[in-house]
């Protein structure tokens, strides 16, 4: 994992929104990092700061401490004016609700091109219809599409038109927040593989959000787990399905329901207690417990977890 | 299910037609289906394809532009769908069928206390007045698993958070002690951990209660946990309808495999999902044959000039589809979802 390249770095980030008594820590003390062409994700419940860290990255929510560092370089803050216009390029975001997330009065050419517009990113308008055309057929919509209003759209190809908007900037890093959440069962599948296919062709890095775990399993390399604003435990999807560490971490695991009707009856939801943890006396660090798996722990649970690991190697 | 079954509620060749704009929507396409004292009941199918306006069918809240066309719903030997005024369905709606809703954030008064809320089904259904409504009401909430009642009762919708707000949407849709229960998406808004809560809550009050529950979902591992029978829709008619084990292990309908197969547990990391072609039919136009017949690939000639009737694979087990017509050429499911069937029955042999 090491020869990797680091495309997105988190360092002891902080968000906190309002003063004094009022004052909310959303995001406290995350630190992570996202490796050039995964996909990366953030799974937790909801208020669990995930949106936030996606937000932050966006630069939409200020940073409060830490640092986000893109290719190494800050992206927070005063900084030069070509950096901030690459970045913002370079960043594309998918949204939660198609239904929600495009402008009703617009015509798909104008959703679509929106971004290209301050940017210049293109020398003419017939430049700028063929960027358009690119972007429609790519995500699997007819170029004749560009004429209509969103509200002429079916909400998976509502989600595409969504999809196309960010891909029309040429990103290089897409966060895409619950991008399939709002969508129909069979719907999800046509958008995952969309979005499978896109990264293969355009070398995409994402940052995935959600809550289903199922999904999250299916397509991410890597994943965090989040809880109440800190990273509980992070490694590569399959070692954390396989050998959950944290007890927040299986007791999400076993909430989600598996289409088995057998190992549901069985099944034993484990509760997580955040009481359970001493952290008063033994205040917990991340701490990177074997290769690429973090955990937030202190020294008298790291020992335990330890013997677990060994004991399921062995297994 | 050795035991006897019988039927609470019966819904007998359906039609149900919505005007909009002049035009004319079929929404629910000649559908029988039997509701079992006790059991839960599990419809399955993709949004539009007519599962919340058959439940609301039974409830009485068809919008002002639907009607039913055809067809009975019989409950209690009356027939539901001869109902034309409000004071007939009062009887019914709350007292004997009661509904939890999608949302916790919507369907609760933000500017009554909760305990009012509760108390206004009490005192109407029960008849209970004063000290015995309250008294009722906090039973109620106890119940639902809501701790320290005295000082939740006085508290507003606000205060709660999701999950406790769908335990309150649960307590006042059982204050009026239903038999039937309808859960549309009870748990869509919520997460996963709070998820498995409210599903073990629904399956107590059921058991102590005994009540019949009727889930309206498109997650497949909901209905695995709490489904007693599954029905899965397509185009607002029922295609296939079993036990949980049939409709999971060995279904026989296209959709149902194509709806099993496009779950990302059955996919594998780097290789497409499999997912349905093309898009569900206009239902402002007549369907001829089976609905489903444009996206199936093993579609056969009659799929699409004469309606499938439901052939009957076990006691329990029904499915509309030629394929099971002794002339029909044998059709097997696909390899991923070949495997799926095979883990999934071992398991039935243990």
């Amino acid at each position: 994992m090491t020869d990797k390249e680091v495309l997105v770095e988190i360092k002891n980030l902080s968000v906190v929104f309002g003063k004094g008594k009022n004052k909310f820590t959303a995001i406290d003390d995350v630190s992570f990092q996202i490796f050039k062409g995964e996909t990366f994700g953030i799974v937790g419940e909801s208020g669990s700061g995930k949106t936030t860290i996606g937000r932050a990255i966006m630069r939409i929510n200020e940073v409060t401490e830490g640092q986000i560092l893109y290719h190494g370089k800050s992206i927070q803050g005063k900084i030069p004016k070509d950096w901030d216009r690459e970045i913002t390029q370079k960043i594309q975001m998918i949204f939660q609700d198609p239904m929600a997330s495009l402008n009703e009065r617009a015509k798909v050419d104008y959703i679509v091109s929106e971004g290209l517009y301050p940017s210049k990113k293109y020398k003419d308008e017939a430049d700028r219809q063929q960027k358009v055309r690119d972007a429609l057929l790519n995500v699997g919509l007819l170029p004749e599409f560009s004429s209509r209003f969103p509200h002429e759209f079916s909400g998976g190809q509502r989600q595409r038109i969504g999809i196309a908007r960010a891909l029309v900037m040429e990103p290089e890093f897409i966060i895409a927040d619950e991008p399939i959440s709002a969508l129909d069962v069979s719907i999800r599948a046509q958008v995952l593989n969309l979005l499978a296919s896109l990264q293969q062709r355009n070398h995409l890095t994402y940052l995935f959000i959600a809550h289903d775990l199922s999904i999250v399993r299916f397509i991410t390399d890597r994943t965090a787990v989040i809880y109440k604003g800190k990273i509980v435990e992070l490694a590569e999807t399959e070692k954390l399905f396989a050998h959950p560490l944290h007890p927040y971490t299986r007791a999400l695991l076993s909430a989600v329901p598996e289409p088995n009707p057998y190992k549901e009856r069985e099944k034993v939801v484990e509760v997580y207690d955040p009481s359970q943890h001493r952290y008063d006396e033994n205040p917990p660090s991340f701490v990177e417990i074997e290769e690429g798996h973090f955990i937030l722990a202190n020294e008298e649970e790291l020992t335990h977890y330890r013997t677990s690991l060994k004991r399921e190697e062995k297994i | 299910m050795t035991l006897k079954k019988s039927s609470i509620l019966g819904i007998q060749n359906l039609v149900i037609q919505f005007t909009l704009r002049g035009r004319i929507l079929t929404a629910i396409r000649g559908i029988s289906l039997d509701l079992y004292k006790g059991e839960s009941l599990a419809i399955v199918g993709e949004s539009g394809s007519g599962k919340s306006v058959l439940m609301k069918s039974i409830m009485g809240l068809l919008d002002k532009n639907g009607r039913i066309k055809q067809g009975q719903i019989i409950y209690n030997a009356q027939d539901l769908g001869k109902f034309t005024t409000e004071q007939e369905w009062l009887g019914i709606r709350g007292k004997e069928i009661a509904m939890v809703t999608q949302d916790p954030m919507t369907s609760l008064n933000p500017l009554k206390t909760i305990g009012k809320q509760i108390e206004e089904c009490v005192v109407m259904h029960q008849g209970l007045r004063g000290k015995e409504a309250y008294a009722e009401t906090l039973k109620l909430l106890t119940d639902v698993g809501i701790t320290d009642v005295q000082k939740r009762y006085k508290q507003y919708p606000h205060e709660f958070s999701g999950g406790m707000r769908q335990r309150i949407v649960i307590a006042i849709a059982i204050a009026c002690k239903p038999n039937i229960l309808i859960c549309d998406e009870p748990t869509t808004a919520l997460d996963v951990t709070i998820q498995a809560q409210i599903l073990q809550l629904l399956k107590n009050l059921q058991q102590k209660y005994g009540l019949t529950i009727v889930y309206i979902t498109h997650d497949l591992g909901v209905v695995a946990k709490v489904a007693d029978r599954i029905a899965v829709m397509y185009a607002g008619d029922v295609i296939e309808v079993g036990e949980t084990h049939e409709i999971f292990f060995h279904s026989k309908h296209p959709y149902t495999w194509a709806l099993i197969s496009s779950l990302p547990q059955l996919g594998s990391k780097g290789e497409q999902l499999y997912s349905i072609k093309g898009t569900p039919p206009n239902l402002f136009q007549e369907i001829k044959g089976d609905a489903f017949a444009p996206r199936n690939p093993y579609a056969l000639k009659i799929d699409f000039i004469e309606r499938p009737p439901f052939f009957q694979v076990s006691d329990t087990h029904y499915v509309r589809t030629w394929l099971l017509d002794p002339l029909a050429p044998k059709v097997e499911p696909p390899a991923a979802l070949q495997a799926f069937f095979a883990e999934g029955r071992q398991y039935a042999n243990d």
